[in-house]
Formats: C-alpha cells, sequence, structure tokens
C-alpha cells in the first residue's frame, strides 16, 4: 500500500480517537469547577457531591487522553519526518509551549485535584481544577496556533528550504486562530454540557437521585445554550474568514465547481460527480450563499475551476481540489448537528426556567439522551472539513501532504504500526464505554465508597502490611 | 554560552528529570508484580504514585516538544528513525496509563490480574527500550548524507544497545523500590529495601559492563575523555554511597542517591553527544550537530524567552505537589480515584 496513504490514516485515526477526549476534558472541567465553586461559595454538599460524581468521568476520560496524546506529538516526528523538517521551526514552538504551560499545570493540579480533597483547604482544592480547566483550555489554544499555522502560514520567512519563524506575534494573533479557538473551545464546552445533561435525563427518566441529576442538569443546561450558540456565532465568522483566506476549501464545503451568481445561492443537498466536476441534483436557498460569506445578501463566490486554474498559475501544475463529497457533506453535517443541538439548549433551557423540569414529556428526556453523541458527531465532522478541505498541502500553500511523510519508513512499519494503534483504540473505547456505563449506573451516591478498599499510603502511620 | 547550547542543556535537563521521575514511577510499577504479595500491597504501591506519573510523563512529552521546537532535524531523524521501538514505547505507555486509573473501577480477579500485566509490561518496555535508542544515540546509527537514517534491526538491537537497555531497566527498578521505602511502612517497605540491596550487585556489574563498552564501541571517551572521567569517578563514589545509605536504611539519603546515578548516566550521555545530537555510523559528516540540527536564532531566541520565564513556576508547583502529598496529614478516608 501506498505509504502516504496509510499515513494519513493513522494520522487521522489517531487525531479523531484523541478528539473523541479531548474536548470532553475542556468541558467537564469547566463545569466540575463551576460545581465545585458553587460548593465554596453555597456550601451545600450536594455540589460537592456532583464534582465529585462527574469527575469521576472525567478522570477516566482523561487518562486515556492523556496517554493518545503523548502519540499525537510523536506521529509528527514518526510518521511525518519531512514535514517536520520544513515546519518544526514554527510548529514546534506552540507544542513546546502547550507542554510547558499546559500539560504540566493540568497533569500536576489534577493529581493534587484528586488526591487531595482530604488534604487542602476548600478554597485551595477549588483553585486546584480551575488550573486544571484553565490548563485544558490553554492547550486547546497553543495546538491550535499550530494547527492555524497549517491553514494560514503566517510569521515566517523560507530559508534554505524551510519555513523558520520571523514574528511570534504573528503567529499567536493569526486570524485563523483567533476565530478557531473560540469555535473549538466553545464546542468542547457544549461537548462538556451535552455529556452531563444527556446521563442527567437518562437518571430522571429513571427516577433515580432525581435532585441530584436536576442541579447537574440545570448547571450544564445553562453551559450548553451558551456554547451552542456561540459555536454557532463563531462559525458564521470563520465561513466568511474562508472565503477570504482558503477560497478552495469554501467552494469544496459548497460543492461550487464554477463561480456562483452574484447574489450566490446556498446549496443544501448535492449529489457531486467530481470526475465530471459537476452536480447532479440540487436543492437550493437564494442569497443564503452570499449571506453566509459575507453577512449580506449579496456578492459572488468563487468556484472551485476558476481557482484552479489560479492556483497551477501559482504553484505550478497539479491537481488542487480536495476530496469535494467529503468537504461538502462534513460541513453539513456539522452545521445540522449544531442546529439541533442549539434548539435542544434552548427548549432544555425553557424547561429549566420554567421550573417544569419535573413533570416535562419522557420525549424530550430520551432525544437528550441521544444527544450525547451529537457534538461528538459535529466535533469530527468540523475537524474532517478543516483538514480534508486543506488537502493536496499539509501547510497551505507551501508544502503538499505528498511531501510530507517520512521517507526511511516502509509501508510495512506504518501498517503494523496502524493495526497495532487501532487495536488499542477499540480495546480502550470498549472499556471506556463500559466504565462509563457503571459510573452512571452505580450513581452519586456509591461513587465516594469504592468496590475495593484503597489504603492512603500517605497516612499519618503510614501503611502497615500485617 | 549559544542559544543552540542553551537549547541541548535544556533538553538534557528535561530527560533526565523525566528518567529521574519517572524512572521512579517505571521502578514502581514493575515492583507492583515483583514485589507486591497480594493485592492490598499491588494497590498501595499504585497509590504511591497515583498522584505524580501523569506530571511525570509529561517532562517526556515537553522534551519532545522543546526538541521538535529547537532542534527539528534531530526530532525528525530520531522519531522517524526509531519508528518500530518507539511504536511499542506507545504502546506500552498506552497501556501503563489506563491501567492505573481502569484497574480498581471493577471488583474482579481476572480485570485486575489483567490489568497488573498490563502494568508491569508498560513499566518494563519503556525504560528498556529508551535504554536501547539512547545507546545507539552514542554508539551511532546509519544517517545518511539527506539526515535521514535507515537502520536496519541490528543496527538498533546489538549486544552493546540491549545491554543500554537492562541497565536501565534495573536503575529504575531501585530507584523505584527506594521510592516505595519512602512511601510505605512495615513489612513491604523493608521487603523494598531488601529487594534493593540486593539488586545491588548486579546494578554495579550492569553499569561497569556497560561503560567498559561504551569505552570501545563508541568515541565519546575519545572526544570527551577528561570529563567523562571525572563523571565516572562522581559515579562510583554515588554508587557506594547508595549502597551505605541502603544498607543504613537511610531511605531519603538512598533514594536521592540512586536518582544521582539515573541523573549521571543520561548526563554522560549528553555529555558524550555534545556538540552533536546524533552520531552517524556513516560518516561523522553527517552526525547531526547542534548548528546543522538547530532551528533559527529568532525561534530559539524567542522559546528561551518562553521557557526561562515559565520554567520556575512549573517547578515550584510540581515541589509544592510533592510536598502536598509529603505532608503525612491523618486522613482516615480512603484513597478514592
Amino acid at each position: 500500500m501506498d505509504p502516504v496513504m496509510l499515513s494519513r490514516i493513522q494520522f487521522a485515526s489517531t487525531t479523531l480517537f484523541h478528539f473523541i477526549f479531548v474536548p470532553l476534558s475542556i468541558g467537564l472541567a469547566l463545569l466540575i469547577a463551576i460545581m465545585e465553586t458553587m460548593y465554596v461559595v453555597k456550601g451545600k454538599e450536594v455540589y460537592k457531591k456532583m464534582a465529585k460524581f462527574w469527575g469521576h468521568l472525567f478522570l477516566i476520560n482523561f487518562a486515556v487522553g492523556v496517554v493518545t496524546g503523548i502519540l499525537q506529538e510523536f506521529q509528527f516526528g514518526m510518521n511525518w519526518s519531512d514535514y517536520s523538517r520544513f515546519v518544526g521551526d514554527v510548529f514546534g514552538a506552540p507544542l513546546a509551549v502547550e507542554a510547558l504551560l499546559a500539560f504540566f499545570l493540568e497533569s500536576t493540579f489534577l493529581g493534587i485535584w484528586i488526591f487531595g480533597w482530604e488534604r487542602l483547604s476548600k478554597k485551595l482544592h477549588l483553585m486546584c481544577i480551575w488550573l486544571v480547566a484553565f490548563g485544558t483550555t490553554m492547550s486547546a489554544f497553543w495546538i491550535l496556533v499550530a494547527n492555524s499555522f497549517m491553514q494560514r502560514p503566517v510569521g515566517f520567512e523560507i530559508n534554505n528550504g524551510r519555513a523558520e519563524m520571523n514574528d511570534f506575534l504573528a503567529l499567536i494573533t493569526n486570524g485563523q486562530v483567533l476565530l478557531e479557538f473560540p469555535h473549538t473551545i466553545l464546542a468542547a464546552f457544549m461537548t462538556g454540557a451535552f455529556l452531563v445533561t444527556g446521563i442527567s435525563a437518562y437518571k430522571m427518566l429513571k427516577r433515580q437521585d432525581f435532585e441530584f441529576f436536576k442541579k447537574s442538569f440545570i448547571v450544564a443546561i445553562i453551559v450548553g445554550l451558551v456554547s451552542s450558540i456561540g459555536v454557532a456565532l463563531v462559525g458564521h465568522s470563520q465561513a466568511q474568514y474562508l472565503v477570504k483566506t482558503q477560497p478552495m476549501k469554501m467552494a469544496a464545503s459548497e460543492a461550487l465547481w464554477d463561480t456562483s451568481t452574484d447574489p450566490a445561492p446556498w446549496t443544501v443537498v448535492a449529489t457531486i460527480d467530481p470526475e465530471k466536476k459537476e452536480n447532479g441534483m440540487t436543492f437550493k436557498i437564494p442569497y443564503l450563499l452570499s449571506f453566509l460569506s459575507y453577512s449580506k445578501f449579496s456578492g459572488e463566490v468563487v468556484g472551485m475551476n476558476q481557482l484552479q486554474a489560479e492556483y497551477e498559475q501559482k504553484y505550478g501544475p497539479g491537481d488542487y481540489i480536495p476530496p469535494v463529497r467529503t468537504t461538502f457533506w462534513s460541513f453539513r453535517i456539522m452545521v445540522a448537528s449544531g442546529s439541533v443541538l442549539i434548539l435542544l439548549a434552548m427548549y432544555g433551557f425553557y424547561l429549566v426556567a420554567r421550573k417544569k423540569l419535573e413533570q416535562t414529556n419522557k420525549w424530550f428526556m430520551r432525544i437528550m439522551v441521544g444527544a450525547i453523541s451529537l457534538p461528538f458527531i459535529a466535533n469530527w465532522a468540523g475537524w474532517i472539513m478543516t483538514e480534508i478541505g486543506r488537502q493536496p498541502w499539509t501547510v497551505f500553500g507551501l508544502f503538499t501532504t505528498e511531501d510530507s511523510i517520512s521517507p526511511n519508513v516502509s509501508a510495512g512499519q506504518i501498517l503494523f504500526s496502524l493495526i497495532s494503534f487501532s487495536l488499542a483504540y477499540t480495546v480502550l473505547a470498549i472499556i471506556l464505554v463500559y466504565l462509563f456505563v457503571r459510573v452512571i449506573k452505580k450513581g452519586p451516591n456509591d461513587s465516594g465508597s469504592h468496590i475495593e478498599e484503597s489504603h492512603d499510603p500517605f497516612d499519618k502511620e503510614g501503611y502497615h502490611v500485617s | 554560552m549559544s542559544l543552540n547550547e542553551l537549547w541541548f542543556l535544556l533538553i538534557a535537563v528535561l530527560f533526565v528529570g523525566f528518567f529521574f521521575l519517572e524512572g521512579f514511577d517505571f521502578g514502581v510499577g514493575m515492583s507492583t508484580t515483583i514485589l507486591a504479595k497480594n493485592d492490598t500491597e499491588r494497590r498501595v504501591l499504585i497509590n504511591s504514585i497515583g498522584p505524580f506519573w501523569d506530571a511525570n510523563e509529561v517532562w517526556l512529552i515537553t522534551a519532545g516538544g522543546a526538541m521538535f521546537a529547537a532542534f527539528p532535524h534531530w526530532y525528525a531523524t530520531l522519531f522517524s528513525g526509531f519508528y518500530t521501538p518507539l511504536v511499542f514505547v506507545l504502546l506500552a505507555l498506552i497501556g501503563r496509563g489506563v491501567a492505573f486509573e481502569f484497574r480498581g473501577k471493577v471488583a474482579s480477579e481476572t480485570w485486575k490480574k489483567t490489568w497488573d500485566i498490563v502494568i508491569f509490561i508498560g513499566s518494563l518496555l519503556p525504560p528498556l527500550l529508551f535504554g536501547v535508542v539512547f545507546a545507539c544515540l552514542i554508539q551511532g546509527v546509519p544517517i545518511g548524507e539527506d539526515m535521514n537514517m535507515n537502520a536496519g534491526l541490528f543496527d538498533v538491537v546489538n549486544v552493546y544497545t540491549l545491554l543500554g537497555g537492562i541497565t536501565v531497566v534495573v536503575l529504575c527498578l531501585v530507584h523505584g523500590l527506594m521510592f516505595t521505602t519512602l512511601r510505605v511502612l512495615g513489612d513491604l517497605q523493608d521487603r523494598a529495601r531488601a529487594m534493593a540491596k540486593k539488586l545491588l550487585i548486579p546494578l554495579a556489574i550492569l553499569m561497569v559492563g556497560f561503560t567498559v563498552m561504551t569505552y570501545f564501541n563508541t568515541d565519546v571517551f575519545e572526544v570527551r575523555g577528561t570529563i567523562l572521567s571525572i563523571v565516572a569517578v562522581v559515579g562510583v563514589i554515588v554508587y557506594l554511597l547508595a549502597a551505605f545509605f541502603i544498607s543504613r536504611k537511610r531511605d531519603g539519603w538512598a533514594f536521592g542517591m540512586t536518582g544521582a546515578i539515573i541523573a549521571i548516566s543520561f548526563t554522560s550521555i549528553f555529555i558524550g553527544l555534545f556538540p552533536r545530537v546524533m552520531v552517524s555510523s556513516i560518516s561523522d559528516a553527517y552526525s547531526l550537530t547542534l548548528t546543522n540540527a538547530a532551528s533559527g536564532q529568532y525561534s530559539l531566541k524567542v522559546m528561551s524567552i518562553i521557557a526561562l520565564t515559565l520554567l520556575p513556576f512549573v517547578l515550584g508547583y510540581q515541589i509544592w505537589s510533592y510536598f502536598v502529598f509529603h505532608k503525612r496529614v491523618n486522613a482516615k478516608d480512603h484513597l478514592e480515584y
């Protein structure tokens, strides 16, 4: 098999698997921090119980996020060594800062948080979880700085065939990251929020620990409402930015082969034929693409064929059109999932505000359980659109995916690692779901006293084996 | 000192820090099988590193990130060149990390035993493979003109590198046992100390053997003979002190000394490398160096400012975390996580 394809499959599977845990960790960290703040401010035990119960899920999730994260960092050098040589100067810096600023912070204070309930004062303990939440958020910022460079390279010059950084400030104020970061982070908050509302809805349906899960639901639905609307608003700005900076990705995500009319209609669905470079059946809404692209009801959007001709002039012969079907549909899946989530959050918030959560209909609660999956689908779809839509480049306009792989790693080696990692992910995913279900079934009142007796080696007396 | 040298130093410090810290939790991970007699003891051992292992692993991630940022060619050549060993390291670290978290979640013997095996292998493989890789670094690997390393199996796995790997494993085990003596009391503590004592002789044989082979197999004593000889003498003294403190049951000091042996061992590798970062076995001209593998000066400057600003805070709160759990507060509560 082709080592480029194998490397891409491995990168995609590793990153998508990793990105189940990352947004959930970020979102849950914030929610737990809010819950513990309410405990410290209001002094009610139920909030402490909430922080602990959701903390259990957080920890299971965080552990997998950490270990898959190591792989994430290593694989640039392992599978993409020529890419690493080319961008290391620019791309490595945010990665190093991420480790220094974020990873140390979250791992150290999470360790203290887990083991420190009895050891620290309430406020100091609360500070720990806020630092964890801050660390997870910072980590997202720095990795997105790196990613944004791939979408829209800034702050560099080419020396001896390598991209060398010449403006760090430009790198971290890249217009791309200023939009990508809030979009991603709000989506992460949303992911955590809908996990909490979904599980709470399930438990409320079962009438187990009703008050506890009602309170959890209320905290999470507020976070969910704010973040899901925020994601959409930022997303709108992103689309406008995309038209300016990566028109090819925009055109591909709209399956727009030729430059549109003015005003441009938005294609809702279409049957796409990338061979013939045309669409079969399409369903369009007039004016909408102009609005999405420019926030006004006029203006044309450049099509892929025109951009292809322009890029051939600029970069030489080649195929500069990304996989159109994938880009087109992933964008729609993302938007559709996000829209449903906003509606659910609004209705959920309405029920809370009207204090109707008690007698609410079962159907809504069941939908909320199912809605746990939607943020994950939206997250994945969003990243697939962003990264597939960037092809054939790794760094847009500078370096191609084809040139990026490690020339000294054979297809056989990659196949071996791909199979091993995939097996590991599958096993992890199964165990993770199993453990989640267990924790959820046991509920908050059981999660404190563990199934097994633990012994504290830090006890004053120390631990004696008799 | 040039910025390139500063970053070489920083990366060396990060790796040495990683092996000092993660070294003991690798050792504790191995002891869960070797030392512990029953499930309760295994649980105690795991809990003794519970708050730390994750942050310790971040030292490795940071070292990798720093390498990527400061010496992209070093990062690219090393990680692609040692592709398959690193796949095993990653699988081991993944398994071990989740095993710590998952093991206690289900009360079933089979469940726990399975994770115990994962913890053992996951704690044994990384030091073994890192030992092999670091031995390769100074022994030299086939790096060509294009900076790519195309190594066959026996370039990576040979008597010298395996000896390096086994030495690191035993070193981590002894270090982990000494960590255990600091964290538990009673029978388990005594057994940990006794086992560490028993391992001292094999450790000495391995270390001397590796040093002698290094003399014949590599050029590091030619290049840095004087300073490495001094370091070797210091190493011998530290080893003797470690033996002394272990037999006198001065566990804190002994732990410090086993840590010092780890630090000295890895420091010598970096000294032997300097000013190279990877030695080519094909031609000296192809070796990666502080100059030809590095990022631009601007990048190094920005990174230096950031790193030197952040590092004191990082060290500060990491030390604080050890302080929090060092103070043996009386907690009747069970450890739950």
